[in-house]
């Protein structure tokens, strides 16, 4: 006969009221694991889909230049010393530190071109990484499959006169027409895509390109040592983090975690009223029986101790119960929330030491109060027929 | 010199406006070995005596002093720690734990005593022994008789060795026959040399004890060897 053998026959004996308990506190703990848990994995997916869909550091020549424009309109500017970036130097882009985090490459060289009477901006992309990172496209038609086919913003598509199948003749060459973007709202709307290659030969800028757009995969990289990594390995270009992209992503995903925190906040508050609760109940309901422990000499820290271990273990089976409960939640939940099939539920280790360590916190300060109060009750008082 | 010693204890409850004088005074001496029954009418202070005697109840005034120590004087926990090395305690409704069997029940007073597991069994079996109830070691309270229920009360007080077994109201809720066997019972502990302190309020089980000490309105008016 120990101190925890009262504890535990007591927990035997009253399987019903710590059964509510248990499951009171492991509601608690399962929604805040849910809501960890899927704020985790859909952050992740937002990530990645965000990462997929767009730029977010820029490789630009380096240049000595004054940029002329103000609120959109343009005067020209005055560029001196400008140098290009050649196509090889790219290659250098996935030696950096953090490359295991680029998603996508897609360099592009510019230039202004006649097609029949219209002067139009040339731009040569790689299609593969052209299309990963701007999965918002819409194509009429085909997306090009060879150096002779070219791909029309909606306007050039207008201007051009010229569909998904026609043909247009640059530099007296002639290119299939494989399909025209739907209206962006960008300046794609106004530019005829070719393949790198080609355009490099028809702009005359082989082996050159203008600039190139780099998608990051940002979890856990900071954008800025990329941007001074990239820097590093190519010194001629200047390399710019769109922080515009980078910080709405921050944002976003700091919403989330905002809400969830609050969410888990409330949750954490109702558990701890739950347990204080029940455990509050369960000693004035062992009043006699306290009275006796104290009138055969035990200590007040003796019933402290009685009081803790029940709800440390009350609290322990809640918080792995709530871990198993609040995964299995999150896994049925997050196809629904995250909308995606690639959405992967994130198993942390330290949600579930986190769970089971709030569980038993949670409830041992919830039944702090409770225990005192039992220490504390007078032998007399407490067993009313002496 | 006496086992216990009561000096002028006065006990005062007071409730809101109310103040009632629960011991206005009571000296008692009881000396090691005796069987003494406090006796006298609902609400005479025997209760109350009794749980001043146990050291649960602080006197107004006065003093307890028990095999040399003045209870009241001992500071924090000690008196907590005093009571589970010198006193048992038979309670009227015998409040055993009902989720305990007889023999844990039993091992109560030794869950804070640093003794073996088996040791404290041996302890326990024994207490059970010497109160007849050496076969129903294992059974719920629940699954125990009124009179093998205050049996189990008696041996857990008993199960520590303590100076003084202080018995209030032990026949209470018991009929008669199984009363007789209790007090039977109290009287072949008295005999082994436990001394035993007990209230009650029927005159019948005085006989059983060395001593009566008629209370009445919280002050002794009696007493009879």
């Amino acid at each position: 006969m120990k101190l925890h053998t009262i504890s535990i026959n007591n927990l035997k004996r009253r399987k019903a009221k710590m059964a509510f308990l248990t499951i009171g506190l492991m509601v608690g703990i399962a929604t805040i694991v849910t809501l960890v848990t899927l704020t985790d994995s859909m952050s992740s997916d937002i990530e990645r889909k965000m990462d997929e869909f767009g730029a977010n550091i820029l490789i630009t020549p380096q240049s000595n230049g004054l940029s002329m424009n103000y609120g959109g309109i343009s005067l020209g500017g005055v560029t001196f010393d400008q140098r290009e970036i050649l196509e090889e130097d790219l290659a250098q882009i996935k030696t950096i530190k953090n490359s295991k985090n680029i998603s996508a490459i897609a360099p592009k060289v510019l230039g202004g071109i006649k097609v029949g009477s219209h002067d139009v901006l040339l731009v040569g992309v790689n299609f593969e990484s052209e299309l990963k990172m701007k999965q918002w496209w819409q194509i009429f038609g085909d997306a090009p499959k060879g150096d002779n086919e070219v791909l029309l913003g909606s306007d050039a598509s207008k201007v051009l006169n010229a569909g998904p199948g026609d043909s247009i003749e640059i530099k007296e060459e002639s290119f299939k027409v494989a399909g025209v973007l739907d209206q962006t709202g960008s300046q794609d709307d106004a530019l005829v895509f070719a393949s790198l290659p080609k355009a490099q030969k028809l702009l005359g800028k082989e082996g050159k390109i203008t600039l190139a757009e780099v998608a990051a995969l940002c979890s856990g990289c900071p954008i800025g040592d990329m941007v001074t990594q990239i820097a590093e390995k190519i010194p001629d270009a200047k390399v710019s983090a769109i922080q515009q992209v980078v910080e709405g992503r921050l944002k976003a995903l700091d919403q989330i975690k905002r809400f969830s925190y609050a969410m888990s906040g409330v949750v954490v508050f109702i558990g701890s009223l739950i347990v204080f609760v029940t455990m509050m109940g369960s000693v004035n309901e062992r009043t006699t029986e306290i009275g006796v422990f104290r009138a055969i000499g035990f200590r007040k820290s003796h019933i402290m101790r009685i009081i803790l271990l029940e709800a440390a273990l009350v609290s322990l089976l809640a918080g792995f119960m709530g871990y198993a409960v609040g995964m299995g939640g999150a896994k049925l939940a997050l196809p629904f929330m995250a909308e995606s099939e690639n959405a992967h539920l994130i198993w942390d280790s330290s949600v579930a030491f986190g769970s089971i360590g709030l569980a038993l916190t949670l409830g041992l300060l919830a039944s702090l109060y409770p225990a005192l109060h039992a220490s504390k009750m007078d032998p007399t008082e407490a067993l009313r027929a002496l | 010199m006496a086992l216990i010693e009561i000096n002028n204890v006065k006990k005062r409850y007071t409730s809101g406006d109310d103040v009632v004088d629960a011991l206005r005074g009571v000296d008692i001496t009881i000396e090691a070995g005796e069987f003494i029954t406090i006796m006298g009418q609902s609400g005479s202070g025997k209760s109350t005596l009794l749980s001043v005697l146990g050291g649960m109840n602080h006197p107004t005034t006065g003093e307890v002093e028990m095999a040399g120590v003045k209870l009241y004087k001992l500071p924090g926990e000690k008196l907590a720690d005093f009571r589970a090395q010198n006193l048992g305690f038979v309670f009227q409704s015998f409040h055993l734990i009902s989720y305990l069997t007889a023999i844990e029940n039993v091992m109560l007073p030794l869950a804070i005593v640093k003794m073996s597991t088996s040791a404290k069994k041996t302890a326990a079996r024994r207490a059970l022994e010497r109160v007849g109830l050496g076969t129903k070691l294992d059974r719920l309270p629940n699954q125990l008789s009124g009179g093998e229920q205050e049996r189990v009360a008696i041996a857990r007080a008993i199960v520590n060795n303590p100076h003084i077994l202080l018995a209030d109201e032990p026949t209470g809720n018991l009929d008669s026959e199984t009363s007789k066997e209790v007090m039977a019972l109290f009287r072949e502990l008295n005999d082994a040399g436990q001394t035993v302190v007990m209230v009650t309020h029927n005159p019948e089980y005085g006989a059983y004890s060395d001593r009566t000490i008629n209370l009445k309105d919280g002050k002794v008016v009696g007493a009879q060897a």
